[in-house]
């Protein structure tokens, strides 16, 4: 018996070892193809317009300072792309964490509030402070996220707190503060004009300076999100679990209601509030990965700013000559795959 | 009943006993005066002040001819509206609180009003008048209030479900509100802020008819006999249904009569956020009774709606606010009060 259960062990762990490599490699492989679809959707963005672009004039407007697209793609197309780039990962990351945050699979920064208190902090900003600049109000941003993810945590921590209670908590929150923003636009009709349609969610009005504004903010969240990867892993097992594990359990909350307020406040900042896309990343990809952040991160990382994009797209293209904002898209979108969700039997397990 | 079940009185009319709260009788009577008594005060306020004794005089048809057109044709309307589009709002959410067991479940947060909102603000894209905008805010709420009932309809609606495709459908028709929105601002913006605010600016006659006659027929249907009906399926479905009440029929006609007081109400007065979650609770607290306190919370909510719109006509100076703000702001503190209470009684 004893010497038999070593070369047991050892058999299995040569039988594990090829496949856990293949594993690592169908992630490698399915990452690889994540990032070409997203470089795709890219050139898509730069493409479509009311002057539609080639692949080969969107190439040369890149690179070629001397070609007659190149101030095409790089006032308009470009930071449009890329702002939609940043909010799509950030917003991507942030449902992501949230669910596991929450223990919620309805956990949308979007429906639960977060984006909503931004645009209330923005719109306060503006009203009494008369902020009009993306560096003056990200700060308010990133304050409102904070204060409404720190409640959001506080009511959906909770032990009891089942999906359809955080949702509604959510949603009534998200009424209030809507009110507070149209009290606030019709108490200043200066700040209507800019705000009405700040608070759809679009990305039509970026420019190279915000995009560099927006950028450190969701960095800094982007890397704080990564990091928790394995954290959150331990803190799904519950919390003794965690501890025994060494993890420190009110040490990753913070952390993670960190990476959600700088990542869902510099996203609202930018382009306004946007619903669901947290929302149905992580369940679009959960059954690929697994519910092991580790992997669940960066295919989000890199899948939201496809869909953000694609609705960006489709907003331009459907609505010509003028456009839908990018928030209106992803709403009607989501909206249905929400209640796809709701309706099935059973909710996937975060 | 205990504590929590209040004080119960029987009354004998002849060999038939009527079971009857004083608490919940005094909590109606007063916010009733209290709404009649504030109705007065916002009648007598204007660019023609009025004293109270004056409007009172004017409205049994005394005073002068000037006094009586100012507050009959020009005051009273308005006044109007806001007890009865507060009553309505009051009652769609109780009646909507009780049956999805949520103290959060109203109209106004699962999509009830929104769809109202969807419906008008396409007729003002339309460039339709303000009767087509009423009948619109009327259609969007009842094909929202139908189409909800529909996705959420598995083997029977169950209160969470219900709840939850109603947050799915707030979402999706903001979306479709924002975008509604940027299209009206280049005909009739300042028209469509103030109506999607809920406002009872100018409110006239032909608004208050409409009003009276569908919430008038709606209370008088529902107030008798369900509030028996709604105490018993408070227990359970399956005892309720043991008790022979019919679950699944009752459940389907008291959410349509409370989508049509929903949309109703929307109809005149824009969808004024936070009466109908507020109100009903406000009335529970203050009745001590457990039941869904229907008509306290008619009372509540017509006291409530008035004392909102007084305060959105004189608070400000010279600047008249929407009623929708003050109601707005008096939900963001009850929110947060709930939030409060609820997870320290670990309910949340």
């Amino acid at each position: 018996m004893s010497t038999f259960m070593p070369a047991a062990a050892a058999t299995a762990r040569t039988e594990r070892r090829p496949a856990r490599a293949r594993k690592a490699a169908l992630h490698a492989a399915g990452l690889l193809g994540a990032a070409a679809v997203l470089v795709v959707v890219l050139a898509l963005s730069i493409g479509v317009g009311a002057r539609p672009l080639s692949l080969a004039e969107v190439w040369a407007g890149l690179v070629d300072e001397g070609a007659e697209t190149y101030t095409i793609v790089h006032e308009m197309r470009l930071p449009r792309t890329l702002l939609g780039l940043l909010a799509g990962v950030a917003l991507g990351l942030a449902g992501a964490v949230m669910q596991a945050l929450t223990r919620n699979p309805l956990a949308d920064p979007g429906l639960l509030g977060i984006n909503a208190g931004a645009s209330a902090a923005v719109a306060t900003g503006t009203l009494l402070f008369g902020v009009t600049s993306f560096s003056g109000y990200v700060w308010f941003a990133l304050a409102g996220a904070a204060v409404v993810s720190a409640l959001v945590y506080a009511v959906g921590g909770g032990r009891s707190a089942t999906p359809a209670r955080l949702a509604l908590a959510g949603a009534a929150l998200n009424a209030t503060l809507y009110s507070y923003v149209s009290a606030a636009m019709l108490l200043d009709s200066g700040s209507l004009e800019k705000m009405r349609f700040w608070t759809v969610g679009s990305l039509a009005d970026a420019h190279h300076t915000t995009v560099l504004r927006v950028l450190p903010f969701i960095a800094a969240g982007v890397v704080v999100a990564l990091l928790l990867a394995a954290p959150l892993n331990a803190l799904a097992l519950g919390e003794d679990s965690a501890r025994a594990l060494g993890a420190r359990p009110a040490r990753i909350r913070v952390a993670a209601i960190l990476a959600v307020t700088l990542l869902c406040g510099a996203a609202t900042a930018a382009c306004g509030p946007i619903v669901f896309v947290g929302l149905m990343m992580p369940h679009l990809v959960r059954p690929f990965t697994g519910p092991d952040m580790r992997r669940l991160l960066p295919y989000c990382a890199l899948l939201a700013p496809v869909l953000l994009l694609v609705a960006d797209v489709l907003g331009r293209v459907l609505a010509r000559p003028g456009e839908l904002q990018v928030g209106i898209v992803t709403a009607v979108l989501g909206g249905p795959f929400f209640l796809y969700l709701v309706r099935r039997a059973r909710m996937a397990r975060v | 009943m205990g504590k929590a079940g209040g004080a119960m009185s029987v009354v004998w009319l002849g060999a038939r006993a009527v079971v009857f709260r004083p608490r919940a009788l005094v909590v109606g009577l007063g916010s009733a005066l209290v709404a009649l008594a504030l109705t007065v005060v916002a009648i007598g306020g204007g660019e023609f002040p009025m004293t109270p004794s004056q409007v009172v005089t004017a409205l049994l048809g005394g005073g002068t001819p000037a006094e009586r057109f100012i507050v009959v044709e020009l005051r009273l309307p308005r006044a109007i509206c806001a007890l009865v589009v507060g009553a309505a709002l009051a009652l769609a959410g109780a009646l909507f609180q009780t049956l999805v067991r949520n103290p959060l479940g109203s109209p106004d947060l699962l999509g009830i009003t929104q769809g109202a909102t969807v419906g008008a603000l396409a007729v003002v894209v339309a460039g339709g008048g303000t009767a087509a905008l009423s009948a619109g805010a009327l259609a969007g709420g009842l094909l929202t209030g139908a189409a909800i009932y529909l996705l959420a309809w598995k083997r029977g609606v169950h209160g969470f479900r219900l709840v939850l495709i109603g947050i799915g459908a707030t979402a999706i028709l903001t979306g479709v509100n924002g975008y509604l929105f940027t299209r009206a601002e280049l005909m009739e913006a300042a028209r469509a802020l103030l109506w999607i605010t809920g406002s009872l600016d100018g409110r006239g006659w032909e608004h208050v008819l409409p009003l009276l006659a569908g919430v008038g027929v709606l209370v008088a249907l529902v107030l008798p006999g369900s509030g028996r009906a709604l105490r018993v399926t408070e227990m359970g479905d399956d005892l309720a249904s043991g008790l022979g009440v019919r679950v699944e029929r009752l459940r389907m006609l008291l959410l349509g009569a409370a989508v049509l007081l929903t949309s109703f109400a929307a109809a005149a007065a824009g969808p004024v956020n936070f009466v109908a979650l507020t109100a009903p609770q406000l009335a529970r607290r203050l009745t001590r009774s457990p039941g869904p306190n229907l008509l306290a919370s008619m009372c509540v909510g017509a006291a409530m709606l008035v004392a909102a719109d007084l305060v959105a006509q004189r608070a400000f100076g010279e600047r008249q606010l929407p009623v929708g703000v003050i109601t707005g702001v008096i939900g963001g503190g009850y929110l947060v009060w709930l939030l409060i209470t609820e997870r320290r009684a670990g309910r949340l």
